[in-house]
């Protein structure tokens, strides 16, 4: 006989930033019919930044997450320097870079030690009470202590530059708020060398786990899809400026040098009806066709080498590891790029550090009222591409305020990937459901390291499905908006 | 003497807090020398155990899943502390609170808005009409203000009650922001 419809709700998600759950569906055979990730928090910026000053919205906005609370003022100053029609100073634009890559180092180092670590080094069917950050330190100290220092080093120079850790005031529509000094410069490339160090132990560890476990890690989000990130005018990895790239999964590119600005005409948000989350696309591609990833391996996949020796050199490691002159495909080498990252991060965290224009300079602010009635500000996050867009009234009062976040647009991606996990373990309905099988699909949401603080900022435009359970777990009927 | 049993949990907030809390670096651990941390969002565990000790609570009442977690805490926990400026007055979570809730959620959803989350089976939660700081939820035994806390401060807290005393807050360490 066959076994009735039922579902597996894996709730909370753990290890990630923010509040999910996923469900794996199965059909009349017993068999996983789908996974899915659902959203449930809702917090409304969008809504009640109506109302507020442009200069305000980088400290409001930096409330959404207290993970990436830099990529916000960073995206929501650059906005604000559009309406204001301003052109920063030199000073101004690399300080507000330094703050970025510091963030970057901070955020990966989480997402590689503090959260995904435990999998790797512990292993998937570890105890779940000993699979994080302090079972970690119990069972290899000097690898946890080391990934503690190197999320603390990035931590530390945001609170040099921005006087405090999490959520600094710093950057402002006009520049930042304060220059750096000689002696804060100095203390900060004196850290560099022990980061540098971290840095590569990590990424020898991930280079020899993906070797140790060749194969097996084919199923966490392998599929070909569109990538896209910024990149400078030359090709070159970029974080807080350029233009957007788009590569498809045989490393063509299909479309170059995009203005950021003009994201609306690109990028498409597709309604699904079981899902808070919207799912953005490339628009000329169709839905889903035009279904792309961002982050860490979307970046890496789109630039055509970093632009530092370091990380250049890594990068072709990279991808002779990955078995392609192209691009990656699979999701399980988010981690392998995050900690590349972070390399490449430190490496241009030192070339600015060492160029004239970032220290002691008088000039780092300008100052103007507000001259446009719109902005747009665009950066890659750690997590992907951040757009910040307001419209604003003569006294600079946010009228409309439209937001897409990073996480928003690996939605799809994330759905197919814990669907590819939960087929391959559970092909058979026979399966014995373990712990470690729920812990590897939570796993494949890690690769992408989402942050759900971000993702649910939002208040317009949510599809929604809702989908009445019996008692018994059958679906009794499925309401859609 | 056994190990204090510590949790942190994340109700309607940015995670900010939880990230000043892994400020502590290598004061982790330590702490984890001293204390049992038996729940938090960095673990696995996924239901709030018996007999805590100490429960460190970010964010405010914003839905009724926020709302079931934290009286499932403080109905298991001895010291419950509101940790950081949306648990103790709401903050940036509480800014909807000017903006009608049905009327925002039927903007956005249309008319199933106002069923969202209703049914017993939804896996969603239902909106709090206005957002709680956690004290109008439930009793709170100490206030840690801060958007988010410093962890220095976090760890003097911590350190405080590992020495078996509730720790008072100088007018200096009491700031919000
Ligand atoms: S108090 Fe501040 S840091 Fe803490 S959750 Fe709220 S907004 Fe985030």
């Amino acid at each position: 006989m066959a076994k009735p419809t039922r579902q597996i709700t894996i709730d909370p998600v753990t290890r990630i930033e923010g509040h999910a759950k996923i469900t794996i569906h199965f059909n009349d055979q017993g068999a996983v019919e789908d996974a899915r990730i659902h959203i449930t928090e809702f917090r409304g910026f969008e809504k009640f930044c109506e109302g507020r000053l442009v200069w305000e919205m980088p400290g409001i906005t930096s409330r959404i997450c207290g993970i990436c609370p830099v990529s916000h003022l960073l995206t929501s100053a650059k906005a604000g320097d559009d309406i204001l029609a301003v052109e920063i100073p030199k000073t101004a634009e690399n300080l507000r870079r330094v703050l970025n890559l510091a963030q970057w180092v901070q955020s990966h180092a989480l997402s590689f030690f503090h959260l995904s670590a435990p999998d790797l080094l512990l292993g998937f069917d570890a105890a779940p009470e000993k699979r994080n950050i302090f079972g970690l330190a119990e069972a290899h100290p000097e690898f946890a202590r080391k990934g503690i220092r190197l999320r603390k080093f990035g931590q530390e120079v945001i609170e040099d530059l921005g006087g405090r850790k999490i959520h600094p005031v710093y950057a402002v529509p006009g520049g930042v708020r304060a220059p750096l000094s000689v002696e804060t410069r100095d203390k900060i490339l004196a850290g560099l060398p022990e980061a540098y160090d971290i840095t590569s132990m990590g990424l020898e560890y991930i280079k020899a786990f993906i070797e140790t476990n060749h194969g097996k890690l084919d199923v966490f989000g392998n599929f070909p899809s569109l990538f896209m990130g910024h990149v400078t005018a030359e090709g070159a990895l970029e974080y807080y400026d350029g233009f957007l790239r788009v590569v498809d999964s045989g490393g063509n590119i299909v479309a170059d040098m995009l203005d950021p600005k003009k994201y609306n005409d690109y990028i498409s948000e597709k309604v699904e009806d079981w899902s808070y989350l919207k799912f953005p696309y490339y628009e000329p591609l169709g839905y889903p066709q035009g279904n792309y990833r961002v982050g860490p391996l979307a970046r890496l996949n789109v630039c055509s080498h970093t632009g530092s020796p370091k990380s250049d050199k890594e990068l072709l490691v990279f991808k002779q590891m990955a078995g392609t002159r192209n691009v990656v495909l699979n999701s399980f080498y988010y981690h392998y790029a995050r900690m590349l990252e972070v390399l490449f991060a430190l490496e241009r965290m030192e070339e600015l550090l060492t160029d004239p224009d970032t220290v002691n300079q008088e000039d780092y602010r300008a100052r103007a009222f507000s001259n446009k009635p719109h902005g747009v500000g665009a950066c890659e996050a750690p997590r992907g591409t951040l757009f910040h867009n307001y419209t604003v009234g003569r006294d600079g009062v946010i009228k409309h305020v439209d937001m897409v976040i990073a996480t928003g647009q690996n939605n799809l991606s994330m759905n197919r990937a814990i669907r590819q996990i939960a087929m391959h373990y559970i092909s058979d309905p026979e399966t014995e459901i373990t712990e470690g099988i729920l812990n590897r699909i939570e796993a494949g949401i890690r690769c992408f390291d989402p942050c759900l603080s971000c993702s649910t900022h939002a208040i317009g435009r949510m599809p929604m499905q809702v989908q009445y359970i019996g008692p018994d777990g059958t679906p009794l009927r499925t309401k859609r908006r | 003497m056994d190990k204090i049993r510590l949790a942190t949990a994340w109700l309607g907030g940015c995670s900010g807090c939880h990230m000043s809390f892994l400020d502590l670096d290598e004061r982790l651990i330590d702490l984890h020398g001293r204390a049992e941390v038996v729940f938090s969002p960095v673990m696995d565990v996924k239901r709030y155990p018996e007999n805590v000790d100490v429960a460190l609570v970010e964010g405010a009442v914003a839905n009724s899943d926020n709302r079931e977690l934290l009286e499932t805490i403080r109905a298991n926990t001895r010291i419950l502390i509101a940790f950081g400026d949306c648990a103790v007055n709401g903050n940036v979570t509480a800014m909807r609170n000017g903006i009608d809730r049905d009327e925002m959620l039927k903007q956005i959803y249309g008319d199933i808005g106002k069923e969202l989350g209703r049914s017993i089976y939804s896996p969603l939660p239902v909106l709090e009409e206005t957002v709680l700081p956690i004290n109008k939820v439930v009793t709170v035994d100490a206030f840690l203000p801060g958007c988010p806390p410093h962890a220095d401060l976090i760890w003097h807290v911590i350190t405080e009650l590992l020495e078996g005393r509730i720790p008072i807050l100088t007018e200096e360490q009491l700031k919000y922001g």
